[in-house]
């Protein structure tokens, strides 16, 4: 609960004490909040990419994220590699492991109708994740402490972790990498005419087919990406993780606008934030029914999205 | 320059096209007329490889393109302007036209083709940056064009340039096409205002039901009384 200071007497209590404590507690959950929201952002960036090239809600890409935090986990501990080479390799093997999901699962699919594509992508998350207890085994695993040393920053009197600090940067570069790359690339035009049109792209000479994959490969990264910055954050990483994360990923696609490149920046952050305040205000044990909440509100009302219609960064 | 011998294209159990045959010689403007549905926007997909014949040949400068995937018909110099334009409604005008190059390497000769069809279509250059979902059904076309020949083609396909515009433009239009056909590119015109096309064709084909029911030069089919009565709306 928020200190709520009564004001019963103005000389007994000072108002400024009682201000910046409370001042203090709402920015450090804002932060707590924006941090876990770039980590939802990320997760719905790959989700709306691909909804928007091939109008698949691939359920599978939430495990496609726990499949990085793994891969980022044993490159940590039984290769000794440091935050950035894991979250590297990490990547790079999400955006592999993205494109064989979609040539062997979807792209037989491409001309089936929708409800057979999403009854598979459902079929290739239930595969991942028990494929990896399969594999592994189902116990969880704990990130190391310590992979980057950072110490608290203070600002305005306020300590946020230097890992929020982390996530938050990691998340933005990423972000703004995406946005270069789909807005002056090639391979980014060829998304977004293909995402519009893709009889009019082959007119082009675009092949569809390899920027289809593309689209998987660069969602599936980003993806990879928020595992590993997950597991530094919250530590624990199991095979099952990716199913919460990725239902809410997929909220702030929606919430955002599915489709829509900012819209799922803006939706994965103001679901962390909102997240952030409810627990914040003792309610803990809602925060994910909260997100639901938000993603029937957002249907009932507006259900192109807040930047639905008008505004079209659609890959 | 593009031959066509009796191709056969199917829609799943639809026989489209029934042993078409056409012939095109460099240089011209072929026009191929008919009605709603009687197979001409499929002949246009089919050279640009957006369809497969199922049967048939057709050879672009000697060489064997039908059942090649577009990509390998653009590079071989056949870019296709489809029926209603398709533009890429969600980029801006010059990002549209980049996109038509997106085959060439040149830089050098791509900043030229800029200049050539800002030149040819001034109103372009005026809304360069703007989102071309946001222009005009002619503007529309003008894009659609200058998109198309941006990949520099030696056959263009052009399919119902003039449908839906005022006619004020449809003239400008024609006149464009004739404009584009004097600096060197071929033209395969389809249309369905048989009087505009058949007035800058040098020849024309009559497609009926999937057939090729006339051809002969603009002037004979002109005046052919058949033509005249079925789709000059003549008397």
């Amino acid at each position: 609960m928020f200190p709520i200071p009564i004001f019963r007497d103005w000389e007994f209590i000072p108002i400024s004490n009682g201000g910046s404590a409370f001042m203090e507690q709402l920015i450090q959950q804002l932060v707590n909040g924006i941090s876990l929201g770039s980590i939802y952002a990320l997760i719905a960036l790959g989700y709306t990419m691909v909804y928007g090239i091939v109008k698949l809600i691939n359920f599978a890409h939430g495990d496609v994220f726990m499949v990085g935090a793994f891969i980022g986990f044993y490159s940590i501990t039984v290769f000794h590699l440091g935050f950035f080479p894991a979250l590297l390799i990490s990547m790079a093997a999400c955006a592999i492991f993205g494109v064989l999901i979609e040539r062997i699962a979807y792209k037989p699919l491409r001309n089936a109708t929708r409800i057979a594509a999403l009854i598979t992508a459902i079929g290739v998350s239930l595969f991942i994740e028990y494929g990896t207890i399969y594999i592994r085994g189902a116990q969880p695993e704990a990130y190391p402490n310590g992979i980057v040393p950072l110490k608290s920053i203070e600002i305005l009197g306020v300590k946020i972790s230097g890992q929020s600090l982390l996530i938050l940067a990691v998340s933005i570069f990423l972000m703004i990498l995406l946005q270069f790359i789909v807005h002056k690339t090639k391979i980014g035009k060829a998304m977004r005419a293909v995402s519009h049109d893709q009889d009019a792209a082959k007119l082009m000479g675009i092949n569809v087919n390899n920027t289809i994959s593309a689209t998987f490969a660069i969602g599936s990264a980003l993806a990879g990406a928020a595992g590993v910055v997950f597991g530094m954050y919250y530590t624990k990483i199991e095979p099952l993780m990716g199913i919460i994360p990725g239902l809410k990923a997929f909220v702030a696609a929606v919430l955002g606008g599915i489709g829509i490149l900012p819209g799922a920046m803006a939706g994965g952050l103001l679901l962390g934030v909102i997240e952030a305040l409810v627990s914040a205000a003792g309610f803990s044990l809602w925060r994910d029914g909260v997100a639901f909440v938000v993603l029937i509100l957002i249907l009932i009302f507006r259900p192109a999205g807040l930047f639905g219609k008008n505004v079209r960064e659609k890959v | 320059m593009l031959k066509i011998n009796d191709i056969n294209v199917y829609y799943g159990n639809i026989h489209a096209l029934k042993g078409v045959s056409l012939n095109i010689n460099p240089g011209e403007i072929v026009t191929l007329i008919g009605a709603n549905g009687a197979g001409k926007s499929t002949l246009l997909k089919t050279i640009s490889g957006l369809l497969k014949p199922k049967t048939g040949e057709i050879l672009f400068e000697d060489e064997y393109v039908a059942g090649k995937v577009p990509q390998l018909i653009v590079k071989r110099g056949i870019s296709h302007v489809p029926e209603g334009r398709r533009v890429f409604a969600n980029m801006s005008v010059e990002e549209n036209l980049e996109l038509g190059a997106f085959l060439r390497k040149d830089k050098k000769g791509i900043r030229e083709d800029f200049e050539k069809i800002y030149g040819l279509f001034p109103r372009l250059l005026e809304r360069r940056k703007q989102l071309s979902g946001t222009l005009s059904g002619g503007e529309q076309q003008m894009l659609a064009m200058g998109r198309a020949l941006m990949a520099r083609p030696r056959l263009l396909l052009l399919d119902e340039p003039s449908m839906g515009l005022a006619p004020l433009l449809v003239k400008t239009i024609f006149r464009i096409i004739e404009e584009i056909n004097q600096t060197g590119t071929t033209i395969l015109l389809v249309e369905q205002n048989a009087n505009m096309a058949l007035s800058i064709a040098n020849r024309a084909y009559v497609i009926e039901t999937g057939k090729i029911v006339a051809s002969g030069t603009a002037e004979e089919l002109g005046q052919s009384d058949q033509i005249r009565k079925a789709y000059l709306g003549g008397h």
